[in-house]
C-alpha cells in the first residue's frame, strides 16, 4: 500500500507550505527519514522526511506551488504498487511554474485533518498513556508515536524521547525546529512571477536562496500596501544607560544579561498603550485594534537574512522578563530554533540598526502591522541646554550626552503624522524619563 | 443653664444655629431614608435618630477637618456636620456612583471623607479605634497638634480591639478622645448584658485613663465635656472616654424588627425626650431661634431632603469595571 | 562583600530604611532594648530610640491596628508579631482592614506597612512556633505576601516591602535565620522588587517551585540528584502574592515535570495555588502529573523531635521526589 507524504501542519495558525525543490526524483529509491522534499515559507528552508523506506511512485505537487496543509505532496511505496490515478499539480522536474493561484484549484487535496494525531489515537494501546505534551508535539511535528520508544514509566513515551526521535530522524537543518518565520503564508500572498535571468555572458548571477527570495517579495509587497512615511526625533538615553548600570548586577543574579533592547521595548509598550491606534492592521471593513500587544524584535542573520521573533503581551511583562525574553528570543533566533508560533502574530516591530553602526535608517514596515521604529546607533553627541540665568536672560549651556535618533515609519492609510509623532515622542519621553 | 455660661465654651449664636440645623438635617434625612426603605427603594438604613444632640455636641468641640474623626455608622449627623452632603448621603443609600465614602463599594453608612479627614470604617464594630490610636501616635510621633475623635455603640466596648487600642493610648498618652454613644441597646441585648459595670465610662478606671458619663439628649453639655478632653489632649495629658447617654428611638437598622424585644410602651415614652425637640425648644426659649426663622429651617431641610432624593434616583450606578479597583494603591485611576 | 546570616540581612533592611525614612519605625513585642527575640531588631533601639522602636503590649491585634493607624496618617509602620503562630488574634484587623481599606475608599486611604513574622517548624517549637500562616494571606486581595530565602533577598525585598505603598505580609523562614548564610554587597543599596521570582539552580529535567527554608532544602536536593544525572531546575519564588506566573510557567514549558515543596499543610496550601496554575495554563506543556510534597495534615508540627522530622519535608524527601518525577 502506497504511503501518502504530507504536507505536515507547523504551528497553530498554519494554512499552506511551498514546495521548493524535490531532492528526489521520481522512481527513485528513498530510505525512511531520509529528506525527500524542501518546503519554503517566509524566511527558511525545511524539509520533509520520508515515511518509509520505498520508490517515490508519485510526485502531486510541482516545485513553487503552494498548497494546504494536509495536502498528499507524494506517494511511496514498491514499484508493483497500483496507485490511484490523479492528476499532478504540475511538472515535477524541477522547472519552475508560471505563475499558479495557490490552493484548492490545482492540487490534490485531503482536507486538512492533521493525520498524527489521529494516528496516535488509532495506536493509543500501543503506545501506553500519551502526555499532554507528548501529545501536542506529536500533532504539531506530524509524528507517528507508534515509531517513538518510550524510556518513561512502564515503558511510557516521555517529552524527551519524542523530542530525540525528531532530533534522530533528520540529518539536515531539522524542519521541525523551523529557524523562523510565518511556515506558512496567508492564501492572498500570491508568489511573484519568477523569470530567467537574462545574463550578457560576463555577468555573473547569483542565484536567488528562498530566503532571500522571501525578504525581497515581501519588503517589495510592504512598500506597495502601505505608503511608507517615516518622521525622526531623538532620544537622550542618558537615564536609561544609569538605570542600566546600575541594575546589571542584580538582573544577571537572576540570570539576565541586561541589555538596551528592554528597555526600547518597554518604551514601545508604553507608547502603544496611549496611543493604541499604532497597536493594528489595516483592512478594507476598517482599522483593525489588536487585543494583544506583541512586540517583535528584529534580529539579523548575518548574510542569511533577517528574522523577527515576537515578545507576546509584552504589556505584562516587567523590564527583567522583557530582558529575559528577548534574550531568549534572540538566541534561539540565531541558533535557529524558534517556534513558529514565535515568529508570527506580531502587532509591531522593533529595529536596531545602530548596533551596525547606521545613525538613521528608515525601515519597512513588517507587513500587516501600523509601524516600525528603527533604533539608531548610540552617539555621545553635543546638544545645547537651554536654560535661564539668575536676571531671567537665556543662558544656553553645552552638554555632551548620549544620543540616538529614532525613526518610525508608519502606515499613512492607518495613522496620520500628528499621531505617528504623538506616538514616537512618548517612547522618547518614556526613555529620556527613565528612572 | 443660662445664655452666658453656654457660650464659656465658645459657642456663640450662629454656633447654635449651625447645630440646630444640622440635628434637624440629620432628622429628616433619617426620616426619609426610613420611609424609602419601607417603600422598596433602598435596601438598607441604619439610623441616628435620638443620637443627633450628643454627636452635634462633640463634633463641634473638635477643629473640623483639622482633627480626625473616625465614626462609627450611626453617626450620620457628625459626617453632616464634617461636611457631608445630603446629595452624597442618598447617593450612599441608594448605591449610586461616585459615591464619595466608598463609590458604592460598601454599604450605606460606612462613613470616608477624606476631605475632612473622617477615615474608612467597615461594619465590625471597633475596628476604627486602634486605627485612632494608631493615628494619635503618630501624631504624637510627628509633634503635630491634631487630636482624633473616634465613636462607637457601648456594646462595642466589649470587644477586645476597643480594649487594645484605649491601653495604648493610655500607656502613650496619646491625643484620643474615645466617644461612647450608649443608647443602652446592642441589637436586642441591654447594657446590663452587656458589662459589668453600671456605667461604660467605668471601664476608663481598670485602663488608667479619665472616663467621663454626660447626658447625651444635651447638645451643650456634650460639647463642654469634649472641649475639655480635647483640651487635655492637646495639652499633652491623654486619651479621656467620654460615655454620651442617648436613647435609640428606632431599630437597630431596617433589618431589624425591635418589637420582639422593646416595649411599645417604651418606645412611647422616648418621644417626649428627643433630643431635637429639646434643643429646639432651648433655643426658641432663649430668644436665638424665633418662631419664623424656625420654619424657614424647617422648610429648607425637607427642600433639601426632596432635591437629594432627586438626584440620587436619577444618578447612574457604578459602571461594573470599577468593582475591578482599586485592589492596591497603584490600581487608583485618577479623573 | 560580606557573608551574613539572613537575620542579620533583615536588621541591615531595617537599620537602613529607618535611616533613609523619617516616616519608618518598627513597632512589636519585645522589640526595643532586648532587641527582639530573635534579635532581628539588636541595635536599632539604641540608635533611634524609644520613639521609633516601640515596645508594644502583648496584644497582636493592636500591633496591626495601631500599625494601620500610623500608615493612614502617612507613617511607614514595620509590625512585627513575635512568631506567626500569634498573628491570628490581628486576623481581623488584617484581612478586614488594612487589606481592604484601599478598595472600600475607592482608593483614599491607603496602607503603606509591613507586618514581618517568623515562621516554620524544624526548630522544636511545638505546635505554637511551627506554624506556616501564608496560605491565609496569599488568599486576600489586597495583600501582598513575601517570603525571603537568603540573606540577599531578606535584604533586599524587605527594603522593597518597606517602601511599598500597599501592606506586605513578610514571613521569614525562622529555621533559616542563622542557619542560612550568603554573601551580601556592602556599601551599595541592596533592593530586590517584589513580584520576580528567581531561577536559582537552571535545570531541564523538572522544575522545582519552594519558597523560604524549603527552597534551600530543594536546592541541596538538587545537587544530590545531579550527581545522578538528574537536572532540576529549582526556582525560588520569592513573591507567593502577586505570584510571578511567567516565571512558573515558562519554567514548565521548558522541563515539563514540577514539583511543589512547602512545608505548610498540604491540604490548601499556597502550593495547591501553584499546581491549579499548572494544571490550567500549563496543561499541554506537562510531561508529569504536576506532584507537591508538604507538611502532612495534621497540626503543624508535634513537639518530640521524631515526630518533628516526621512532619518537616527534608533534603531526603525532597531528593526522593525528584527522583520518582524524574523517572516518570
Amino acid at each position: 500500500m502506497a504511503i501518502e507524504v504530507i504536507m505536515p501542519q507547523l504551528g497553530e495558525s498554519v494554512v499552506e507550505g511551498t514546495v521548493t525543490k524535490w531532492l528526489k526524483r521520481l522512481h527513485e529509491r528513498i530510505q525512511e527519514f531520509e529528506p525527500l522534499v524542501e518546503i519554503n515559507t517566509d524566511k527558511v528552508d525545511t524539509e520533509v522526511p520520508s515515511p518509509a523506506t520505498g520508490t517515490v511512485l508519485q510526485l502531486l505537487v510541482a516545485e513553487g506551488e503552494t498548497v494546504r496543509a494536509g495536502t498528499v505532496l507524494a506517494l511511496i511505496g514498491e514499484p508493483s504498487e497500483n496507485v490511484p490515478e490523479v492528476q499532478p499539480s504540475g511538472r515535477t522536474d524541477g522547472e519552475f511554474a508560471a505563475s499558479k493561484p495557490p490552493v484548492a484549484a490545482s492540487a490534490p487535496m485531503r482536507q486538512a485533518e492533521p493525520a498524527s494525531p489521529v494516528a496516535a489515537v488509532d495506536r493509543q494501546a500501543e503506545v501506553g498513556f500519551i502526555s499532554p505534551v507528548v501529545a501536542r508535539i506529536a500533532a504539531e511535528r506530524g509524528v507517528d508515536l507508534s515509531k517513538v520508544t518510550g524510556s518513561g514509566q512502564g515503558g511510557r513515551i516521555t517529552k524527551k524521547d519524542v523530542l530525540n526521535y525528531l532530533e534522530v530522524k533528520k540529518p539536515a537543518p531539522p524542519w521541525e525546529e523551523p529557524a523562523s518565520g510565518e511556515l506558512f503564508r496567508p492564501t492572498e500572498e500570491v508568489l511573484g512571477e519568477f523569470k530567467p535571468a537574462v545574463t550578457a555572458p560576463s555577468m555573473k548571477v547569483q542565484p536567488l536562496d528562498p530566503v532571500r527570495a522571501r525578504i525581497a517579495e515581501h519588503m517589495v509587497r510592504s512598500r506597495h500596501t502601505s505608503p511608507h512615511v517615516t518622521t525622526v526625533m531623538e532620544a537622550d538615553l542618558g537615564r536609561v544607560l544609569a538605570h542600566r548600570a546600575a541594575n546589571r548586577p542584580a538582573f544577571e543574579r537572576d540570570g539576565v544579561n541586561l541589555t538596551l533592547s528592554p528597555y526600547f521595548v518597554a518604551a514601545t509598550v508604553e507608547a502603544l498603550k496611549q496611543v493604541p491606534i499604532v497597536n493594528s492592521s489595516w483592512s478594507d471593513q476598517g482599522i483593525v485594534l489588536h487585543p494583544q500587544v506583541n512586540v517583535g524584535v528584529a534580529v539579523s542573520l548575518g548574510d542569511k537574512g533577517l528574522i523577527v521573533p515576537v515578545v507576546k503581551n509584552a504589556d505584562q511583562l516587567s523590564l527583567l522578563a522583557l530582558a529575559r525574553s528577548v534574550n531568549d528570543l534572540s538566541e534561539r533566533a540565531r541558533s535557529r530554533k524558534l517556534d513558529p508560533d514565535e515568529v508570527q502574530g506580531g502587532t509591531f516591530t522593533i529595529t536596531n540598526h545602530g548596533v551596525s553602526g547606521s545613525l538613521l535608517a528608515m525601515p519597512i514596515i513588517n507587513q500587516p502591522q501600523c509601524a516600525i521604529l528603527g533604533i539608531g546607533k548610540l552617539q555621545k553627541r553635543v546638544i545645547v541646554i537651554e536654560s535661564q540665568g539668575p536676571g531671567g536672560e537665556p543662558g544656553d549651556s553645552l552638554a555632551v550626552r548620549p544620543m540616538a535618533y529614532l525613526t518610525l515609519t508608519f502606515d499613512h492609510r492607518i495613522i496620520d503624522g500628528a499621531i505617528a509623532d504623538h506616538f514616537l515622542s512618548v517612547v522618547v519621553q518614556r526613555l529620556q524619563a527613565w528612572a | 443653664m443660662e445664655l452666658t455660661e453656654t457660650l464659656h465654651f465658645e459657642l456663640n449664636r450662629e454656633n447654635l444655629l449651625e447645630m440646630y440645623w444640622l440635628m434637624l438635617l440629620s432628622r429628616r434625612l433619617d426620616e426619609r431614608a426610613w420611609v424609602l426603605h419601607r417603600q422598596g427603594k433602598i435596601a438598607f438604613h441604619i439610623s441616628a435618630i435620638g443620637h443627633e444632640a450628643a454627636q452635634v455636641g462633640a463634633v463641634f468641640a473638635i477643629r473640623r477637618g483639622q482633627d480626625w474623626l473616625l465614626p462609627y455608622y450611626r453617626d450620620l449627623t457628625m459626617v453632616l456636620a464634617m461636611g457631608l452632603t445630603p446629595r452624597e448621603f442618598m447617593l450612599g443609600l441608594m448605591g449610586r456612583q461616585g459615591e464619595p465614602s466608598s463609590g458604592a463599594r460598601q454599604m450605606p453608612s460606612h462613613w470616608s471623607l477624606k476631605r475632612a479627614k473622617v477615615v474608612s470604617h467597615s461594619s465590625p464594630v471597633a475596628t476604627q479605634t486602634p486605627h485612632a490610636s494608631g493615628i494619635g501616635f503618630a501624631i504624637k510621633l510627628r509633634g503635630d497638634d491634631a487630636v482624633v475623635l473616634t465613636t462607637i455603640g457601648e456594646g462595642s466596648t466589649s470587644q477586645g480591639e476597643w480594649y487594645e487600642a484605649v491601653n495604648w493610648a493610655a500607656i502613650h498618652k496619646l491625643p484620643v478622645i474615645f466617644m461612647i454613644e450608649n443608647n443602652v441597646y446592642a441589637i436586642s441585648v441591654r447594657q446590663d448584658r452587656q458589662m459589668a459595670v453600671p456605667r461604660a465610662a467605668d471601664k476608663a478606671l481598670g485602663l488608667g485613663l479619665p472616663g467621663v458619663t454626660v447626658d447625651g439628649l444635651d447638645a451643650i453639655a456634650v460639647h463642654r465635656v469634649v472641649s475639655e478632653a480635647v483640651a487635655r489632649a492637646r495639652d499633652g495629658d491623654g486619651p479621656t472616654i467620654v460615655e454620651a447617654t442617648v436613647h435609640r428611638m428606632t431599630p437597630h437598622s431596617s433589618d431589624d424588627d425591635d418589637r420582639t424585644y422593646r416595649p411599645r410602651a417604651e418606645m412611647e415614652a422616648l418621644k417626649a425626650q428627643d433630643p431635637v425637640d429639646q434643643f429646639r425648644s432651648r433655643l426658641m426659649g432663649e430668644g436665638i431661634l424665633s418662631e419664623k426663622a424656625e420654619a424657614e429651617i424647617n422648610e429648607r431641610a425637607k427642600a433639601e431632603v426632596e432635591e437629594a432624593v432627586a438626584f440620587a434616583t436619577q444618578a447612574p450606578y457604578p459602571d461594573v469595571s470599577e468593582a475591578t479597583y482599586p485592589v492596591f494603591s497603584g490600581d487608583r485611576r485618577h479623573g | 562583600m560580606a557573608e551574613i546570616t539572613l537575620i542579620e540581612g533583615l536588621r541591615q533592611a531595617m537599620d537602613e530604611e529607618l535611616a533613609r525614612d523619617e516616616r519608618v519605625f518598627i513597632l512589636g513585642e519585645d522589640v526595643g532594648p532586648r532587641g527582639g527575640v530573635f534579635r532581628a531588631t539588636q541595635g536599632l533601639y539604641e540608635k533611634y530610640g524609644p520613639e521609633r522602636i516601640v515596645d508594644s503590649p502583648l496584644a497582636e491585634l493592636s500591633i496591626v491596628g495601631i500599625g494601620i493607624g500610623a500608615a493612614l496618617y502617612g507613617m511607614h509602620p514595620i509590625c512585627e508579631i513575635q512568631f506567626a503562630d500569634f498573628i491570628h488574634p490581628a486576623f481581623n484587623q488584617i484581612v478586614s482592614e488594612a487589606a481592604r481599606l484601599c478598595y472600600r475608599s475607592g482608593g483614599e486611604w491607603t496602607v503603606p506597612m509591613v507586618i514581618r513574622a517568623p515562621y516554620g517548624g524544624g526548630i522544636g517549637g511545638g505546635l505554637y512556633h511551627s506554624q506556616s500562616v501564608e496560605a491565609f494571606y496569599a488568599h486576600v486581595p489586597g495583600l501582598k505576601v513575601v517570603i525571603p530565602s537568603n540573606p540577599y533577598d531578606a535584604k533586599g525585598l524587605l527594603k522593597s516591602a518597606v517602601r511599598d505603598p500597599d501592606p506586605v505580609m513578610f514571613f521569614e523562614p525562622k529555621k533559616g535565620y542563622r542557619l542560612i548564610r550568603g554573601e551580601v554587597p556592602e556599601g551599595e543599596e541592596i533592593l530586590v522588587p517584589i513580584g520576580p521570582a528567581r531561577v536559582s539552580r537552571p535545570g531541564t529535567d523538572l522544575s522545582v517551585f519552594a519558597y523560604g527554608m524549603m527552597h534551600q532544602y530543594c536546592w541541596e536536593a538538587a545537587e544530590r540528584v545531579a550527581q545522578e544525572g538528574i537536572e532540576a531546575e529549582v526556582v525560588d519564588l520569592r513573591t507567593l502574592k502577586p505570584v510571578d506566573k511567567q516565571a512558573v510557567l515558562s519554567s514548565v514549558a521548558k522541563t515539563g515535570k514540577a514539583l511543589i515543596v512547602y512545608e505548610d499543610n498540604l491540604t490548601g496550601g499556597y502550593g495547591a495555588e501553584i499546581a491549579a496554575i499548572l494544571a490550567e495554563e500549563a496543561f499541554t506543556q506537562l510531561d508529569a502529573p504536576v506532584r507537591r510534597l508538604a507538611g502532612p495534615d495534621i497540626p503543624a508540627v508535634p513537639y518530640s523531635h521524631p515526630l518533628q522530622d516526621w512532619f518537616m519535608p527534608n533534603p531526603d524527601k525532597i531528593a526522593a521526589a525528584i527522583r520518582d518525577l524524574a523517572a516518570y
